[in-house]
C-alpha cells in the first residue's frame, strides 16, 4: 500500500476519520495544534464539523453532547489544556459516553514550554477528574501508531460505552513519518442507548447524577466491571530483545524510539538488554512485567518526567528486582548515549 | 382554564426517575421552575415537536428536569450546558435543544459558554430561570442577587463595591450581533405569565425555522430561599428584581431572518480516502541507488535561518527516502526555537527501522548558516559529512576527522534567479555526494512536497546545478 510521509498529529486525524469520526471541538495549543488545524481542514470536506471551542472545557462538553447523540467524536489538546478537560472527562466517564481524547503531552507544571514531555502520566492514566473512572490510555511511538491506535480508541470506546485516550508527546505528534493508512471503516456500531432525536428518546438518559448513595454505587460497581472487562481484553505491550536479556528498559512513545537506539548500541557491545514498551498505560502490562521480572536481573525506567509510570512498573514487581529509574522533565529529551551513561553508572552501584 | 389541570403529553405520566412520590415534582411550592416547566411542555406540545426535543438539564434545582420532560435528556455539568447544546445541536440539527439553566449556571460558571454559543449565534433555545439566589446549594449569592440583597454568602447584604452589580444578561448577550431573539419575562401575575407563554413559544418556533439563536430570561421566585412565602416573593420579585432588570425585547430579528431548511447529518465514508488527500496505491517503483560506504543509514541534522528552507530540504530529503523504499523520520524544531529565526530538523535515513527520531550524533550536517555550523560541527559522527553554504560562512568546519563539501549554494541560487531555491542546490550536492539517493528518484518525489507546480523546473534546475558541482569538483 502506498505510503505517505506525514506528521503524527496529521496521522491522528486521518485516522480518525476513517474510523468514522465526524465531529471535533478543540481549543488550539502546541503542540497539537496541527490536530485542530487537519481537522478543520478535512472534516467539511467528508460532511463532518469542526468546531474551535471557546476553551478546552467548552470543547470537551461540546464533545460531551455530540456523544450524546451517537456519533464518533473527538478533541484534542495538550496539557494545560488537559487539565481544563478533567471535569468534561469525569462526566463523560460517569455518563457512559464513548469519545476518543487526544493529549500531545508538554513541558510542565504550569504553562511549562511546548518541549515534548510525559508528565501527565497521572493525570490522564489515573484519572486526573474526580469521582474514579479508568479509560483505556494509550501510547503510540510512531506516525503509524498515531494514526492506528486513534481508529482503535474509537472501537474501544465504542465497546464500552466510555472515553478512550491516546497519550502522545510533543515529538510523536511532530515528527512526520511514512503511514500506511488502513482501509475506512464502512459501518458505524449501533447505539441504542444514544439520543436520537426520534420517538425512542424519551426512554433514553444521559447522565452522571443518582441521589441515592446505593443506586450509585450500583452504577459504579457496573462501571468498574466494564474497567475490568477492559483490563482483561486490552492490553498491549512490545518488546524488542528480551527473549536473552538480563536488564530490559522500559518506556512509552518517544522514549521507546530512543530506548530502541540504546538496545541496539548495547547489543552491539554484547550487553543482553531488551525493551519493553507499554502500548496501553492502562490497563498496565504488569503481567507481562511480572513475567519479565521472574527472568531478568533489573528493569532500567525511562521517562519524560519525574518518574511516573515508573510507579506502577514497582508496583508489578513487587520487590523482587530492582527498578531503576532515569528522568529529564521541563522539555528536555535525554539522547541514547545520555541514558546508556545512566544506564552502566547504575550497574556499578 | 380547563386543561390548566390535565399534564402536558410533553410531561411523563408518572416520574420514575425520581425516587419517593412519583407524581409531584422535586420542586418546592411556588416555586418558578415547575411553572415554566408546565409552560414548555405545553409548547412542545402545541408545535409537536416532543418526539425531537432534547433537554439539557443544568446543575441547579432544575438538575432533575430530566425526571418531568418526555423528551430526550441530557445532564450536564455546571455552566456546560451552551456547549453541551452545542454538540448534539451539531450532530442531530433536525432535534430541538432547549438549554434550560439558573442564573449561577448561566451567569457565573458558565459566563463564557452562555456568550460564545449566543455569538456563534448556535441555533438552540435558552431558558434562562433568574431567581437572584443559587437555590439548590441553600441561598448563596448569585451573579444577579440585588444590591445590598442578603444571602448565606453575602450576610450584610450584597456590597456593589466589592461584589459588583448584578448582571444583566440580556442588555450583555444583546449587544452581539448573532442572536435573534432575546426577551426578559417575570412568572408573576397572569398578565406577566402569558408573556412568557409567549416568549417561550416564540423562542422555540425560532429554532423550529432554524433562525438562531433564542434566549428567554424568566424573572423566577425562590420562596425557599428568599426565606418568604410564596405570595410575598412574588411581591418582592415586582418590587424588586423588575426595578433592577427591566422587562422587554432587547433583540428580535424573527421578522428580518428568514426560514431556513433542516440539513440532516449523514454518514458516508465513500470516496474519504480521497478526500483525505491520502495517496492512491501505486506500484513502488525500483530504484537502484548504491549510497558510498558511510552513508549507509544516514542521520542527518538539517540547520539554518528561518526562511531558507531547511525544513523542506530536510522534508524533500525524507519524502524521496521513502519512495526509495528506505524507513524514515523527519522531526522539526518546533515553536520559540523557530521564533528566534533558527530553524533545523533531523532526518534519519535507514534501511533498519528508525530509532530515535532525535538526531544527537549526526552522520550527515547541512549547514546553511555559521551558527548552525558552530553548533553542530563537533556532533559530527567519524568519517561523517559536513555540507555548508560558502556563500554565507565565510568559515571552514573545523572538523578533520569527516568528510566536508562547502558549496555556494546561495549564491549558485542567485545566479538561477531565485536565493530561495539554495536549499534545493544542497539536495542535490547532498545526493551526488552520497549517493544515498538519486536524481530520478528525487525528481519522482519533487511534486510530493513542493506544492506550486510552477516551481517545479527552477527546482529541478538547482538540483541539478548542485549534482553537477560535486560531481565537477570530484572529477576535477
Ligand atoms: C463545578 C461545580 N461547582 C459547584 C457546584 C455546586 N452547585 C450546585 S447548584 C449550584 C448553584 C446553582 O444555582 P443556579 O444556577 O442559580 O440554579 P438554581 O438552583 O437557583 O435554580 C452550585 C454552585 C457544582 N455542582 N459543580
Ligand atoms: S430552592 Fe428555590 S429555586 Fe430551588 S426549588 Fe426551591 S424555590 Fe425553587
Ligand atoms: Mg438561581
Amino acid at each position: 500500500m502506498a505510503k505517505q510521509l506525514i506528521k503524527g498529529n496529521e496521522a491522528i486525524v486521518k485516522g480518525a476519520i476513517l474510523a468514522g469520526c465526524r465531529f471535533y471541538f478543540g481549543y488550539p495549543i502546541t503542540p497539537a495544534s496541527e490536530i485542530a488545524e487537519a481537522a478543520a481542514f478535512y472534516l467539511p470536506v467528508v460532511g463532518g464539523t469542526f468546531i474551535q471551542a471557546e476553551s478546552e472545557s467548552a470543547a470537551i462538553n461540546m464533545l460531551y453532547g455530540a456523544a450524546s447523540g451517537g456519533v464518533r467524536a473527538m478533541t484534542a489538546s495538550s496539557s494545560p489544556g488537559m487539565s481544563l478537560k478533567q471535569e468534561g472527562i469525569s462526566y463523560a466517564a460517569g455518563s457512559e459516553l464513548p469519545m476518543v481524547i487526544v493529549d500531545v503531552m508538554r513541558g510542565g507544571p504550569g504553562l511549562g514550554n511546548i518541549a515534548p514531555a510525559q508528565a501527565d502520566y497521572n493525570q490522564m492514566v489515573k484519572g486526573g477528574g474526580h469521582g474514579g473512572y479508568k479509560m483505556v490510555v494509550l501510547a503510540p511511538n510512531s506516525a503509524q501508531e498515531m494514526c492506528d491506535l486513534t481508529m482503535l480508541a474509537f472501537d474501544v470506546a465504542d465497546k464500552y460505552r466510555n472515553p478512550a485516550v491516546i497519550l502522545a508527546d510533543g515529538f510523536v505528534g511532530q515528527m512526520m513519518e511514512p503511514v500506511e493508512f488502513p482501509e475506512p471503516v464502512m459501518e458505524l456500531p449501533k447505539k441504542e442507548w444514544a439520543i436520537q432525536a426520534d420517538a425512542q428518546d424519551e426512554f433514553r438518559l444521559v447522565s452522571s447524577i443518582d441521589l441515592e448513595p446505593e443506586e450509585l454505587e450500583k452504577h459504579n460497581v457496573h462501571l468498574q466491571q466494564k474497567y475490568a472487562a477492559m483490563e482483561a481484553n486490552h492490553v498491549m505491550f512490545e518488546d524488542y530483545q528480551t527473549e536473552d536479556a538480563e536488564l530490559v528498559v522500559i518506556g512509552y512513545g518517544v522514549v521507546s524510539r530512543i530506548l530502541h537506539s540504546v538496545v541496539d548500541e548495547l547489543r552491539g557491545k554484547g550487553v543482553k538488554i531488551g525493551l519493553m514498551r507499554p502500548i496501553s498505560l492502562w490497563p498496565f502490562p504488569k503481567n507481562h512485567i511480572i513475567e519479565l521480572a521472574a527472568r531478568i536481573k533489573r528493569f532500567f525506567v525511562v521517562e519524560l518526567s519525574d518518574g511516573q509510570m515508573v510507579d506502577d512498573v514497582r508496583l508489578a514487581v513487587n520487590g523482587k528486582i530492582p527498578v531503576q529509574f532515569y528522568g529529564r522533565y521541563g522539555g528536555v529529551v535525554p539522547s541514547p548515549d545520555e541514558i546508556i551513561a545512566q544506564i552502566m553508572k547504575k550497574n556499578e552501584a | 382554564m380547563a386543561n390548566a389541570l390535565i399534564k402536558a403529553d410533553s410531561f411523563y405520566e408518572l416520574y420514575e426517575r425520581k425516587s419517593g412520590i412519583q407524581d409531584v415534582t422535586h420542586y418546592c411550592p411556588g416555586c418558578g421552575h415547575g411553572v415554566l416547566h408546565k409552560l414548555i411542555a405545553e409548547a412542545i406540545d402545541d408545535f409537536g415537536i416532543r418526539e425531537r426535543t432534547i433537554l439539557i438539564s443544568p446543575v441547579g434545582c432544575s438538575v432533575f428536569a430530566y425526571y418531568y420532560f418526555r423528551v430526550g435528556n441530557i445532564q450536564a455539568a455546571h455552566g456546560r450546558a451552551p456547549a453541551v447544546s452545542t454538540g448534539i445541536k451539531r450532530v442531530h440539527p433536525e432535534s430541538i435543544v432547549i438549554s434550560y439553566q439558573g442564573d449561577g449556571d448561566l451567569a457565573a460558571i458558565g459566563g463564557n459558554h452562555i456568550i460564545q454559543a449566543a455569538n456563534r449565534g448556535e441555533n438552540i433555545t435558552v431558558f434562562f430561570v433568574n431567581n437572584a439566589i443559587y437555590g439548590m446549594t441553600g441561598g448563596q449569592m448569585a451573579p444577579t442577587t440585588l444590591a445590598g440583597q442578603k444571602t448565606t454568602t453575602s450576610p450584610y447584604g450584597r456590597n456593589v463595591n466589592s461584589e459588583g452589580y448584578p448582571l444583566k444578561v440580556c442588555e450583555l448577550l444583546s449587544s452581539l450581533e448573532a442572536p435573534v431573539y432575546i426577551e426578559r419575562v417575570a412568572l408573576t401575575d397572569p398578565k406577566n405569565t402569558t408573556k412568557v407563554r409567549r416568549a417561550v413559544r416564540k423562542a422555540l418556533q425560532n429554532q423550529i425555522d432554524n433562525k438562531g439563536f433564542s434566549l428567554v430570561e424568566v424573572l423566577s421566585v425562590c420562596p425557599s430561599n428568599w426565606k418568604m412565602t410564596p405570595v410575598q416573593s412574588k411581591q418582592w420579585l415586582v418590587d424588586n428584581m423588575i426595578p433592577q432588570f427591566p422587562l422587554g425585547v432587547f433583540r428580535d430579528k424573527t421578522a428580518e431572518i428568514p426560514n431556513r431548511e433542516t440539513i440532516r447529518n449523514t454518514f458516508d465514508q465513500s470516496g474519504v480516502r480521497e478526500k483525505l488527500e491520502i495517496p492512491a496505491n501505486e506500484k513502488q517503483v525500483q530504484y537502484s541507488l548504491q549510497p558510498k560506504m558511510d552513508f549507509a543509514n544516514p542521520k542527518l541534522v538539517i540547520a539554518g535561518f528561518g526562511g531558507q528552507g531547511v525544513l523542506i530540504l530536510g522534508l524533500g530529503i525524507a519524502q524521496a527516502a521513502m519512495q526509495a523504499g528506505y524507513n524514515v523520520s523527519w522531526l522539526p524544531s518546533y515553536g520559540p526555537e523557530m521564533r528566534g529565526g533558527t530553524a533545523n530538523c533531523n532526518v534519519n535515513i535507514s534501511r533498519e527501522r528508525v530509532g530515535s527520531p532525535l538526531v544527537t550524533k549526526p552522520t550527515v550536517l547541512i549547514a546553511m548558516n555559521l551558527p548552525s555550523l558552530e553548533k553542530f560541527d563537533s556532533k559530527v559522527e567519524a568519517n561523517g559529512l559536513i555540507i555548508y553554504d560558502t556563500s554565507l560562512i565565510n568559515k571552514q568546519p573545523t572538523r578533520q576527522d569527516v568528510h566536508v563539501l562547502g558549496i555556494p549554494a546561495t549564491q549558485m541560487a542567485d545566479e538561477l534567479g531565485n536565493t530561495r531555491i539554495a536549499n534545493m542546490v544542497i539536495l542535490g550536492a547532498f545526493i551526488a555526494y552520497t549517493a544515498v539517493l538519486n536524481k530520478e528518484v528525487v525528481f519522482d518525489a519533487l511534486p510530493n512536497f513542493i506544492k506550486r507546480k510552477n516551481l517545479l523546473p527552477l527546482n529541478e534546475s538547482a538540483i541539478i546545478r548542485g549534482m553537477e558541482y560535486v560531481l565537477n569538483k570530484v572529477t576535477n
